[in-house]
């Protein structure tokens, strides 16, 4: 089985977000650049089926030379190849034709991408893939497991799940639940050594087209104080959500 | 020129968040100067859009459950039969898995978590939340196609009663490969998604045994219940409930957090919920900074009296 995990080079949780240049450029200075959590648990998943399966699996980023530590990551966690698609990510459309390219030249039997990235809050890059290559694709999928060319997944839907049956080729998006925030790999030194001997290809855009660009960003108003309501006094509480905030 | 909706339904009644994506839809329609339909399936009530300004209905009959390939194939034709260039859907877990599809078949632009109407039309302009609820961008959609996933309670439901008519739509649906097991949905609560208002638990609550409060307090208020990503990964309550950047997003009209510490994963979670509240007995807790109101106090001791005080409060309002 050929697995290929489309990993987000994104910026830490915990990252100050400012933009610069006239608020038309995210503010990269002092940024910590990790693995998308929501790809995290997809590769994660993967190496489970190189394990057990012997699958291969190869990780894949859109972007400049700036990704090149993440994939590196995720090679060192054990992916064993890394393609880099050497052009700037503008927007979700334009991502997705650019991995297919690469698909289209090496045939995956899975393609992992994470539910959305933690940046840009898209949440298109699995369904588009899969539109355009026709394959099968489960979203927000929260278990898989395959067998043969047939494939079982969770799907995690408003109010409960749902379990469903289909076949590969087959594309998901990924997210927590395809295995647990505990089974996450810290890559160790060994891993990190053999990372530095894997080959991360980088390859050239295909020159896909765009469908929409970002004019510049804004950052929501300062937040006022809480208000503080003693603990002997709810009605108080009781009082200010519906006189005041009219929410009950 | 004109507009589309994909109105959701659920058990052939049309979802309240199909309401809102009609209003942002009439909104759309008068800046363009167009009339606005729906596309929806099976819906035996279509006429009720009509209350948040759709003219027209295209209704679509098809057995079995909900999939995303199916469904995008028919909101497709939908548009493509209408020659519509806009075509509005809501942020839903099934929205969000059939969109890129319609995208995709469209050769359309398609913007998630838009949080207002366009600030223009040409060149064609929304604002859209990002950095989990961090910031906004303002994105040009610049293909003739376009496709808005409007944010859960951003733009609101705003009433506009014009006269519907309710069309059956019959379309040669798509194959799919993906066929449906089964369905685990508990059909009796309130949905994180759908609630308006959402009361989560946290470590505080020191047990899975302490729950009823959240489950009491919940009920008063017609509220959906979650929790934060500890006590889902303890097993105290099904991951289905923990709602954070891994987690499910909420974007409630109230979020009362009881027993939340705060973490920044949490809060990116929650906050376009537009009311936060927090009780927690530490008041060096992170989320007293992100809340707009809260009580320092012991949990064991605030909720109970606050469901005696709201149960008062319902049954006099």
């Amino acid at each position: 089985m050929k697995i290929l995990v489309c990993i987000s080079h994104v910026p830490d949780t915990t990252s100050k977000i400012n933009f610069v240049e006239s608020d038309t450029k995210f503010d990269t200075n002092g940024v910590q650049y990790i693995i998308n959590p929501n790809d995290e648990f997809g590769l994660t998943r993967a190496m489970w089926f190189k394990e057990k399966e012997g699958a291969e699996v190869d990780v894949i980023n859109v972007g400049g030379a700036e990704t090149e530590s993440t994939l590196r990551k995720a090679l060192a966690i054990g992916a064993d190849t890394a393609i880099r698609v050497n052009t700037e990510a503008l927007e979700a459309s334009q991502v997705a034709q650019e991995i297919v390219a690469v698909i289209k030249t090496r045939e995956y039997d899975l393609v992992i991408a994470g539910r959305e990235s933690i940046d840009y809050n898209g949440g298109m890059v699995p369904g588009m893939i899969a539109a355009m290559i026709d394959a099968s694709y489960v979203n927000n999928c929260v278990s898989l497991e395959i067998s043969g060319d047939k494939a079982t997944a969770v799907r995690e839907i408003d109010g409960g799940k749902e379990t469903l049956t289909t076949s590969l080729p087959l594309v998901i998006g990924g997210q927590k639940g395809l295995v647990e925030e505990s089974d996450l790999k810290i890559p160790n030194m060994r891993g990190i050594m053999m990372a530095r001997k894997k080959q991360l290809n980088v390859i050239e855009p295909s020159g896909a087209t765009t469908k929409a660009t970002t004019v510049n960003y804004e950052k929501p108003a300062p937040k006022g104080e809480v208000k503080l309501v003693d603990a002997a006094n709810v009605d108080e509480l009781i009082n200010l959500l519906h006189n005041e905030a009219n929410v009950i | 020129m004109s507009v589309l909706i994909y109105a959701e339904t659920e058990g052939g009644k049309v979802k309240k968040v199909a309401f809102e994506v009609a209003s942002y839809g009439k909104a759309v329609a008068d800046q363009m100067g167009c009339e606005v339909t729906a596309v929806a399936f099976n819906a035996s009530d279509a006429d009720v859009l009509g209350s948040y300004g759709i003219n027209k209905v295209m209704n679509i009959s098809h057995e079995g459950n909900f999939d995303a390939k199916i469904y995008a194939s028919g909101i497709q034709q939908a548009a493509e039969q209408l020659g519509a260039s806009v075509v509005v859907v809501s942020s839903s877990a099934d929205s969000r898995y059939l969109s890129p599809l319609v995208a995709v078949g469209l050769n359309a632009g398609y913007a998630t978590n838009v949080v207002s109407a366009p600030s223009s039309l040409a060149p064609f302009t929304v604002k859209r939340s990002v950095f989990t609820n961090k910031a906004f961008t303002h994105a040009e959609i610049t293909s003739e196609n376009k496709i808005i996933g409007v944010s859960n309670n951003a733009f609101g439901s705003v009433e506009n009663k014009v006269a519907c008519t309710v069309e059956e739509f019959t379309v040669s649906l798509a194959s799919s490969s993906v066929n449906v097991a089964s369905v685990d949905k508990a059909t009796d609560k309130v949905t994180i998604a759908d609630a308006e208002v959402v009361v989560s638990g946290g470590r505080g609550l020191k047990g899975p045994e302490n729950w009823h409060m959240i489950e009491d307090l919940a009920e008063v208020l017609g509220a959906a219940t979650a929790c934060s990503k500890p006590v889902s990964d303890m097993g105290w309550r099904p991951h289905s409930e923990h709602v954070g950047q891994t987690g499910k997003p909420v974007a409630s009209n109230l979020y009362i957090a009881i027993g939340v510490s705060g973490a920044i994963q949490h809060l990116a979670g929650i906050n376009s919920s537009k009311v936060k509240v927090v009780i927690n007995s530490d008041p060096e807790a992170p989320f007293f900074k992100a809340a707009d109101y809260g009580i320092v106090g012991d949990a064991f001791e605030v909720v109970p009296q606050l469901i005696e005080k709201l149960k008062a409060f319902k049954a006099q309002a």
